[in-house]
């Protein structure tokens, strides 16, 4: 996998050269003061300005003394010093900044004193204490003294502009990085400025103070559970970039310091972005976690759910020594070579017994690249079955089709780069704000640039935010408004412009011949497509071949010379030839007791339409490798106890296919899914040889890609056409939320206080056949039903829309059906 | 015979004909070749008639000076309130990593000290401080002082890792221990300035009413005293 896609071809550009502090520098024109300065290593102190706003020259704390040519020619200074963040560089300008220049330093002395007028000097209670622009910068460049006696301005302290953010109004210095990131990057305004002179602030949005076109920060819908209207996803970031300590997170208030704190880098677990983090922790304890800086990734912009979400894996119920169920029904803690012994014993049973029916592997979607190569050869090795599906979701054949023929080990494909200079994006079965909080900011910040199509039922406020255009369509349909896309429709005329990228979400799956046409559409006008799943370790697994009929790197199983090339590999004689089965056959085939043995790894119940908890208790053996005691224990004979992410070392494939190595953040003596697979096997009597991370990517490096001829072919299957009408039967569309009920998001009351309530959404003609009662509407199903508020949408007709995974929504234990099914809609409950 | 016989011969016969040793002293008098003998007790007996020195410890325990760097004191506010916020600047300051700090938030429930931070865990380990008072220099809100305290040895590592409750300062007289809410009316500031100087009415009320056990409320103090 190269990574050439990413660099840009040097384009000649026009320089300008101009002299900062006696130093003679060259850079682009166009480029600020402040950031020649940066190029020749003089440090201008500032607040407002952060490379990735707009300059604002809010603060006016970077002044220096500017002597720029007149039309003349003859260089004149300026008569007063200037904001260096905001004007831009000249040819044959002079600069002179506090280093060289009396006024500047004085100037700055004078802003800084300003600016601590009503700066409290809580340091010693503040969060930012020791790691604040505002204290250091005070010290190289304030006045040695204060010169101030009379009293400060005082506000109520802290207020809660969410659940997770705290604003300390009174440390604040009005720089506005928080209000320009929120409207700039997030489009979320959620905080502005309020109010004049000295009293003026930043505040929760007030229509009374601002006029500001009757915004409504969250419309009807999304109001959360204290009914307060916030409802940025990525507003942590306002915290990492608040210069002073005016905006806190409730999480981390007054956890620690920066000296206690050890920083390790990482890779984010909770989507496939695969966004780069900072972990911050203290004897071995997680505090927090940071943006990292990955300019071709993420930026300097992670969602709340990276950022805030960790402490799942440090809750009560984390196991950390394997437990054997004993002869009294209950689970004990034993050693690890007892508890593999007897995982060998029953696992043995299974594939050599009497009457065995074998044994299948559900590894889970979260999982590394490393883990899902090493649950996939143990499969395929030792339990001698193709039965291995990470996709515990909505899946298909045809998905799977399309994985192997367009998606496994192609290398970097789309990038984050080429999405932000796409001229037109469509996307079908992808919400970017929910399901991928980096790609959203990415597209956002080429709103204006670009044209963005979305397939789905209705507007969500994530692509409302990008201005897209809706070819709405009932899920199922997906496929239809696909294949529909073609001749002279906007749609079609926008992605033929070169650059143009179609992006197809894992929930596709659910439409058939959705992938069909999608590989059509991008055959039809050239534009490129690319496939971006929810969770972190999908890709990987796919490039690891953790598919019932794919092999690593896109080989097909039902081809026998791809078999024949990855036994070689492997140093055995053959590989098992039938087609294995996908997640919901083994689940549904374990229902009815033709499983003898089955492995899962992180995998939650409640995420499954099929009803996994019944399905384990009817199967003989089952084996659970788990980070925490989860429902799955309580069915599990054998439970074994994994590293979560932060205290191993692996690889993310992002949805790019970049290889998102990260170290071990925390070391315990935890032990990754790869190595407790190895020494499993082993028991076994196979070398399965995933001991390390090192031995896999070996393995994976000499595999390589598959050749054309090893591939499965491109998914061929019709769209049909789907019916969608107003009445008591409707069209089930849902998908999950950023912020939810996700089993890595337990045990952060913040961060859920930041999520959305639960809504269903119903177009105006489909509620009045449905008759909403109070407000309320009852989906049903045989299994179950949910009772939830009603929101009136623009939407399509025959359509209800429910969150997936949200508080009093849980689509898949509740309903038992997956989007794109018929469920009973009836008003009130 | 090998050449280093040969310097072996050499100095031996050096040393066999060594010069005697003369010292360069004076030669005494007659009167002091008398007593030299019991010259050396002139020290002694000129001590006799000074004051003595000697500390009669442990007797006599009033030996450090006022200012001496002992062990340290975790000091409260006139209402019983805890000094310590939780800044963790004698932390930073500590030379020697000895104080190991975590705060976390006031509640209404439990308010620890003046406004919305305080100490949670507070360590100060006595086998790494070195007294050299660094971290009272630190302490904004002077909860953290040293007193004269020096016997600071014990049989266990683990025993000498003081914890909050080994170091805070026992509640005097009128002080009512925290938790407890604020004086009604008062800010952090208020208590900074020294502005708060008793326990008032509503705060014992509240501890009445949440801890009607706790030792330091009047009547409890006062059955106290009258058990002896």
């Amino acid at each position: 996998m190269t990574s050439t896609a990413d660099q840009a071809t040097p384009a000649v550009v026009d320089t300008v050269s101009l002299t900062i502090d006696g130093s003679e520098v060259t850079v682009p024109k166009g480029t600020l003061i402040i950031r020649a300065a940066e190029q020749v290593g003089i440090d201008i102190p500032r607040f407002c300005d952060h490379p990735l706003l707009k300059p604002a020259g809010a603060c006016r704390q970077c002044l220096v003394d500017v002597a720029a040519p007149d039309r003349e020619g003859n260089v004149r200074p300026f008569p007063k010093p200037q904001a260096s963040c905001t004007m831009t560089v000249m040819d044959g300008m002079i600069v002179n900044t506090q280093h060289s220049s009396e006024t500047a330093a004085k100037a700055q002395e004078g802003v800084m004193e300003l600016l601590l007028i009503n700066h409290p000097l809580d340091c010693p209670v503040c969060d930012k204490g020791g790691e604040c622009p505002l204290q250091n910068q005070a010290m190289s460049n304030g006045r040695p003294e204060s010169r101030f006696i009379d009293v400060k301005r005082v506000f109520e302290k802290p207020l809660a502009l969410s659940s997770e953010i705290l604003l300390d109004r009174e440390r604040c210095i009005l720089c506005q990085r928080c209000t320009r990131f929120s409207k700039e990057i997030a489009g979320d305004a959620f905080i502005d400025l309020q109010n004049r002179g000295a009293m003026q602030q930043i505040g929760t949005f007030n229509e009374d103070v601002l006029e500001f076109d009757g915004y409504e920060p969250i419309g009807v819908a999304a109001e959360d559970e204290s009914g307060r209207a916030f409802s940025s996803y990525f507003s942590g970031n306002t915290v990492q970039i608040c210069p002073v300590g005016a905006l806190t997170s409730a999480s981390y208030r007054f956890r620690s310091r920066p000296f206690d704190l050890v920083s390790s880098p990482g890779i984010s677990e909770h989507d496939s972005s695969g966004a780069a983090l900072r972990t911050d922790h203290r004897r071995g304890k997680i505090l927090r976690r940071l943006a990292d800086n990955d300019p071709v990734v993420n930026e300097e912009w992670i969602t709340d759910k990276d950022r805030f979400a960790f402490s799942w894996q440090n809750l009560n119920d984390r196991i950390t020594r394997p437990l054997v169920r004993g002869d009294d029904g209950e689970l004990h803690e034993a050693s690890w070579p007892d508890a593999l012994a007897a995982a060998a014993k029953g696992l043995r049973a299974a594939i050599t017994g009497e009457d065995a029916q074998g044994a299948a592997v559900l590894p889970g979607g979260r999982l590394t690249m490393e883990d899902a190569y090493a649950y996939q050869k143990f499969a395929r090795l030792v339990l001698d079955t193709n039965d291995v599906d990470i996709r515990t979701r909505t899946a298909s054949d045809e998905e799977e089709a399309f994985l192997g023929s367009s998606v496994a080990a192609t290398g970097l494909g789309v990038t984050f780069g080429d999405l932000e200079k796409a001229p037109a994006v469509l996307m079908a079965g992808f919400e970017p704000e929910d399901e991928g909080g980096i790609v959203f900011l990415r597209l956002r910040k080429a709103l204006g640039r670009q044209q963005v199509f979305t397939v789905a039922p209705f507007l969500s406020r994530g692509a409302e935010k990008l201005d897209a255009t809706l070819l709405s369509t009932a899920p199922g349909g997906e496929g239809k408004a696909l294949a529909a896309v073609k001749g002279s429709t906007a749609a079609s005329e926008a992605l033929k412009e070169a650059g143009s990228v179609i992006i197809v979400g894992e929930r596709l799956a659910g439409s058939p011949g959705a992938f069909t046409q999608a590989l059509a559409l991008a055959k039809r006008t050239g534009a490129k497509l690319v496939w971006i799943p929810r969770r972190a370790g999908e890709r990987g697994a796919v490039e690891a071949g953790a598919l019932p009929g794919l092999l690593p790197g896109g080989r097909a199983v039902s081809e026998a010379s791809a078999r024949d090339a990855v036994a070689k590999a492997w140093g055995v004689d053959a590989l098992p030839g039938k087609q294995g089965r996908g997640a919901a056959d083994i689940i549904a085939a374990a229902h009815q007791g033709k499983v003898d043995a089955l492995i899962v790894g992180g995998v939650t119940p409640s995420d499954l339409t099929s009803n996994l908890s019944a399905a384990l208790e009817r199967t003989g053996f089952v084996l659970s490798l788990e980070v925490r005691r989860t429902e799955v224990a309580e069915y599990a004979d054998v439970v074994l106890p994994v590293a979560p992410p932060s205290e191993k070392s692996g690889t993310f494939v992002n949805w790019e296919g970049r290889l998102r190595g990260f170290a071990t953040a925390l070391k315990t003596d935890a032990m990754s899914d790869h190595r407790v697979l190895d020494i499993l096997a082993r028991e076994l009597g196979v070398t399965l040889n995933t001991a390390t991370v090192g031995d896999v990517s070996q393995q994976l490096g000499a595999l390589g890609a598959a050749a054309t001829k090893h591939r499965p072919a491109a998914p061929k299957i019709d769209a049909p056409k789907v019916d969608a009408k107003p009445g008591e039967e409707l069209i089930l569309a849902s998908w999950h939320l950023m912020v939810d009920e996700g089993a890595l998001q337990d045990g952060e009351p913040y961060l859920a206080g930041t999520g959305r309530t639960a809504v269903a959404r119903l177009s105006a003609k489909t509620a009045d056949a449905v008759g909403v009662k109070d407000g309320l509407v009852t989906v049903s199903t045989q299994t179950g039903a949910l009772e939830l508020p009603v929101v009136i949408t623009e939407m399509a007709d025959g359509v209800v829309w429910v969150p997936a995974k949200s508080p009093g929504s849980w689509v898949a234990q509740e309903l038992g059906v997956e989007p794109g099914a018929r469920v009973m809609v009836k008003g009130g409950v | 015979m090998t050449e280093s016989d040969d310097v072996w011969k050499v100095n031996r016969e050096r040393d066999g004909k060594s010069e005697q040793f003369v010292s360069n002293f004076p030669e005494p008098s007659a009167v002091g070749k008398v007593f030299a003998p019991v010259a050396g007790f002139g020290v002694t007996i000129r001590n006799f008639f000074k004051p003595t020195v000697t500390e009669q410890y442990p007797e006599n325990q009033d030996t450090a000076m006022p200012r001496y760097h002992g062990r340290h004191q975790l000091n409260r506010y006139a209402d019983g309130l805890e000094k310590c916020i939780g800044c963790e600047l004698c932390a930073w300051a500590c030379p020697a990593d000895a104080i190991y700090v975590e705060a976390d938030s006031n509640t209404p429930d439990a308010q620890f000290s003046p406004g919305e931070r305080y100490g949670r865990v507070y360590q100060i380990n006595y086998l790494r401080c070195i007294f050299c008072g660094l971290c009272i220099e630190a302490c904004p809100t002077r909860a953290l002082t040293m007193t004269n305290d020096f016997e600071l040895a014990g049989p266990t590592r683990e025993g000498l890792i003081y914890e909050k409750q080994d170091l805070l300062a026992p509640l005097e007289d009128g002080m009512l221990n925290a938790p407890h809410p604020m004086v009604p009316g008062t800010v952090d500031d208020d208590y900074y300035k020294g502005d708060v100087t008793q326990v008032v009415d509503e705060q014992v009320d509240w501890v009445r009413e949440n801890r009607p056990e706790e030792p330091t409320l009047p009547e409890n103090r006062k059955a106290e005293s009258a058990r002896g």
